[in-house]
C-alpha cells in the first residue's frame, strides 16, 4: 500500500465520523464526483392557503402555465422513456398526461381555485381525493395506481412553486446523485452519462433505487441514512457502490484511489461484455447453464442481454414483505408472468414462499422463536396454512401460460412433506383445468436442496421431483452447525468444507442416474473459484447474483470438463476446507 | 345519439393501458361521450380516464357507450370494436 493511501486510512479512522458515512452498497462500482442534493416537492409539504381577494385570476393564469409546463415535460418524458425504458413505462407516463387532461381531475382544480383555494392548495385536495378514488378499490393494482395520481399532482405542484433547484433536468455535469429517495418517474429523468452514482437517505436492496441502479449500471449506496445530512450541495464524494462506504471531501490520494479502481472495473466490465451473448461452454464441449437469482420481476427485465439464460431463483417473498396482508391471485399473478414475459421463453425457477424463521410477515402472526431456522418457516409454513400455498400455485400456473415456469419448494426435509405439496399441486392444477384457465402444457415442480436430510435422501427424491436446485447458504450452515452471521464461528462456515462437496456431489449424482438436473442457486455457483469443482461433478445449472454472470461464463469457457473431473477427484479424497480452497486456487493460477 | 351495448373481454377491464387506448381514441372525436354501467351503477365522461378506471368494470361486465354529437356513429362504433377486441390483451 503507497504510503499516502496509508496515512489517508489512519487518518480516515481517526476522523472517520466526519469524513465518512456508511450505508448499504447495492449496486456495484467506484465514483467520484460533486454531489447533487435532489429535494422534490412533497404534496403533503402544501399548506392550506387561501388566495388573497381578489386574486384567484391571477392564481388560475399561474395554475394554467404550470399544466401547460407539466405538459411538455411529460411528452418530453415519454419520449425518452420510449427509448431508454421501452414502451411499458411509456404507456404509464402517457398515462400520466391523460389523467392531467382529464375532465375528472383539472377542472376540478380549476373549481377549487374559483372557490378561493390558492392553486397549491386546490391541487394537493383534488390529487389526494382522487388518489383515494383508487385506494378503496377491490383490485390491488388499481389501488397501486394511486401513485400515478400523487405523481402527477406532484409534478404541478412543482411547477406551481417554480422550484428550479434541485431538478433532475438542471444537471449539466456529472455528479453523484442524492436524495431521500428516488421515485420510478424521477429514474426516467435521469442522464445516465451524467449521473454516476446514486446517495439515498431509505432503501434496502429490493429498493425501487437499487433495482433501478443496476439495470441503469449507476454505482449506488442505499440506507445511507442521517449521514446524509452530512453532504452539501456540491461537495466532493468518492463512493464505493460494493461496500457502500462514502468518504466526504476525500483527498487527492483517496480519490486517485477511487479512479484507479473505476479505471479497474471498466476494464475489467468491457473485457468481461463480449460473454453476454455467448454460450458458457467448456473446451471439450460441456455446456451448463448459467442462470441469475431475482428478488422482483423488475430484476428480470434485460436479463438476456446481460448474459443470463435463464432465472435460476425467483425469490417470491419480497411480494409478500411490506403490506397488511398476503398478497392476492392477481397481485402474485401480475408478478409471476411479468418475469416469464421478461425472461422471453427461458426458464424462471421460482420458489414459493419461503418465510418465517428470520424474514417476518406482521400479518401471518408467526410468534417469535427460540432457534429460527430450525423452526416454522417455509414450505412448514404453507403446508401448515394451504390457502397460502393454494393461493401461490394458482398464480403460478396461470401465469405459466406465458413463459417457461418452473416451481420450487424451499426447506424440504422429507418425502412426506414432499408428497403432500405434490397432491395440492395436484388438486389446484386440475381445479384450474377444469375452469379452462390457460397453461402450460408441463409445469416442472421440484425442490430446494438446502436440508442435509434432502441431500442424504437424494436418490429417492429424484424420483419423484423434476429437478434439484442446491441451495448452498442454507446448506453449508445445516451441515457445519455455524452461523455465518456470528463472528466466533463464521469460520467454520465454508462451502469447501468436504462434507458439503459430498453432499453436493450425491445430489448431483442422483439426479444424472434419473435423467433430471440439479442446479445450484446459492453463492458457490457465482465463485469463480468453485467453478472447475462444480463442473467435474457435472452440475448443470449455476444460479446466482446477475453481477457474477459474466465472469462464471468467462471462467467456463476456460475450463475443460475432463481436466475439472480429474481435479475433482483428488478433491474428494481431501480432509479440509483448507485444503480444498488450495487446491482451488491452484488450479485458477494456471487458468489463462 | 347513438349507442351500443358492448361486453368487457379482457381479463382486468380497464387498467391504465386500455383505460389510456380507449381515451385517446375517444377524444379523437367530436363528440361528448357517456359510458353507462348497471353494475356498478354508473354513468361517466368516456374522455375522463379517472373515470374509466375507477369504474372498476372487471371482464363479462356490459358497457353502453353512447355519443352525442356531429361523428356520433363512427365514433360508437369505433370505441365498441376496441372494447371488443379485448385491447388486444387475452
Amino acid at each position: 500500500m503507497p504510503a499516502a493511501r496509508k496515512r489517508a486510512m489512519e487518518r480516515k479512522r481517526i476522523d472517520m465520523a466526519k469524513q465518512a458515512i456508511k450505508g448499504l452498497g447495492v449496486s456495484p462500482g467506484a465514483r467520484v464526483g460533486r454531489a447533487f442534493r435532489y429535494a422534490p416537492v412533497r404534496l403533503e409539504e402544501v399548506p392550506e392557503t387561501k388566495a388573497e381577494a381578489g386574486e384567484s385570476e391571477q392564481e388560475l393564469r399561474k395554475l394554467q402555465e404550470a399544466k401547460e409546463h407539466c405538459s411538455r415535460e411529460l411528452e418530453e418524458l415519454v419520449k425518452q422513456a420510449k427509448e431508454k425504458l421501452g414502451e411499458g413505462k411509456a404507456a404509464i407516463l402517457k398515462g400520466q398526461i391523460s389523467m392531467l387532461n382529464d375532465p375528472a381531475f383539472y377542472p376540478l382544480i380549476v373549481k377549487q381555485v374559483q372557490a378561493g383555494w390558492s392553486a397549491g392548495t386546490a391541487v394537493r385536495k383534488v390529487t389526494e381525493q382522487t388518489a383515494a378514488l383508487f385506494e378503496n378499490m377491490k383490485n390491488a393494482y388499481m389501488r397501486e395506481r394511486a401513485a400515478d395520481v400523487r405523481d402527477v399532482g406532484t409534478r404541478l405542484v412543482k411547477h406551481l412553486l417554480n422550484r428550479k433547484g434541485g431538478q433532475l433536468s438542471d444537471i449539466d455535469r456529472e455528479v453523484i446523485l442524492v436524495a431521500d429517495d428516488l421515485a420510478p418517474s424521477d429514474t426516467v429523468q435521469l442522464d445516465q452519462r451524467l449521473v454516476s452514482g446514486f446517495v439515498t437517505r431509505i432503501g434496502g436492496k429490493t429498493s425501487h433505487t437499487a433495482i433501478m441502479a443496476n439495470s441503469l449500471g449507476i454505482a449506488a449506496v442505499v440506507g445511507a441514512g442521517a449521514g446524509v445530512d452530512l453532504i452539501e450541495d456540491g461537495m466532493l464524494l468518492a463512493l464505493d457502490g460494493d461496500s457502500g462506504l462514502i468518504l466526504l471531501e476525500p483527498d487527492e490520494a483517496e480519490t486517485a484511489a477511487s479512479l484507479a479502481k473505476r479505471q479497474e472495473q471498466e476494464r475489467e466490465k468491457r473485457e468481461l461484455a463480449a460473454y453476454a451473448n455467448r454460450p458458457a461452454v467448456t473446451k471439450d464441449g460441456y455446456r451448463p447453464e448459467i442462470a441469475a437469482n431475482i428478488g422482483s420481476p423488475a430484476e428480470a427485465v434485460g436479463l438476456p442481454e446481460r448474459g443470463a439464460e435463464a432465472v435460476g431463483l425467483y425469490r417470491t417473498e419480497f411480494l409478500f414483505m411490506n403490506r397488511t396482508a398476503a398478497p392476492d391471485e392477481e397481485t402474485q399473478f401480475r408478478a409471476y408472468k411479468e418475469a416469464a414475459e421478461a425472461m422471453q421463453g427461458r426458464p424462471v425457477v421460482i420458489r414459493t414462499l419461503d418465510v418465517g424463521g428470520d424474514k417476518e410477515l406482521p400479518y401471518l402472526n408467526i410468534p417469535k422463536e427460540m432457534n429460527p431456522f430450525l423452526g416454522y418457516r417455509a414450505i412448514r409454513v404453507c403446508l401448515d396454512r394451504p390457502e397460502l400455498l393454494v393461493t401461490q400455485l394458482r398464480a403460478l400456473l396461470r401465469a405459466s401460460a406465458y413463459g417457461q415456469i418452473k416451481i420450487m419448494v424451499p426447506m424440504i426435509s422429507g418425502l412426506s412433506e414432499w408428497r403432500r405439496f405434490k397432491s395440492l399441486f395436484a388438486e389446484v392444477r386440475q381445479q384450474l383445468t377444469a375452469a379452462n384457465v390457460p397453461m402450460a402444457g408441463r409445469v416442472e415442480t421440484g425442490i430446494m436442496v438446502e436440508i442435509p436430510a434432502a441431500a442424504v435422501q437424494a436418490d429417492r427424491f429424484a424420483r419423484e421431483v423434476d429437478f434439484f436446485s442446491i441451495g448452498t447458504n442454507d446448506l453449508v450452515q445445516y451441515t457445519v452447525a455455524a452461523d455465518r452471521m456470528n463472528e466466533k464461528v463464521a469460520g467454520l462456515y465454508d462451502y469447501f468444507h468436504p462434507a458439503v462437496i459430498r453432499l453436493v456431489k450425491r445430489v448431483i449424482d442422483a439426479s444424472r442416474e434419473r435423467g433430471i438436473w440439479t442446479g445450484m442457486c446459492g453463492s458457490m455457483a457465482g465463485d469463480p473459484l468453485a467453478v472447475p469443482l462444480l463442473i467435474g461433478l457435472g452440475l448443470h445449472e449455476f444460479s446466482m447474483s446477475p453481477a457474477s454472470l459474466l465472469a462464471v461464463k468467462r471462467r467456463v469457457g476456460q475450463l475443460d470438463q475432463g481436466e475439472c473431473r480429474a481435479l475433482t477427484e483428488r478433491i474428494l479424497d481431501m480432509d479440509t476446507p483448507e485444503e480444498v480452497r488450495a487446491a482451488l486456487g491452484e488450479f485458477a493460477s494456471c487458468l489463462g | 345519439m347513438f349507442q351500443k351495448l358492448t361486453t368487457i373481454r379482457n381479463k382486468d377491464g380497464f387498467h391504465i393501458r386500455p383505460a389510456q387506448l380507449f381515451v385517446e381514441k375517444a377524444a379523437g372525436y367530436q363528440a361528448t361521450i357517456k359510458l353507462i354501467t348497471e353494475e356498478p351503477s354508473a354513468e361517466i365522461d368516456g374522455k375522463s380516464i379517472l373515470g374509466l378506471m375507477t369504474l372498476g368494470l372487471e371482464k363479462g361486465k356490459t358497457l353502453l357507450i353512447q355519443a352525442e354529437g356531429p361523428d356520433e356513429e363512427a365514433a360508437v362504433h369505433d370505441l365498441a370494436d376496441l372494447v371488443e377486441s379485448g385491447f388486444g390483451e387475452s
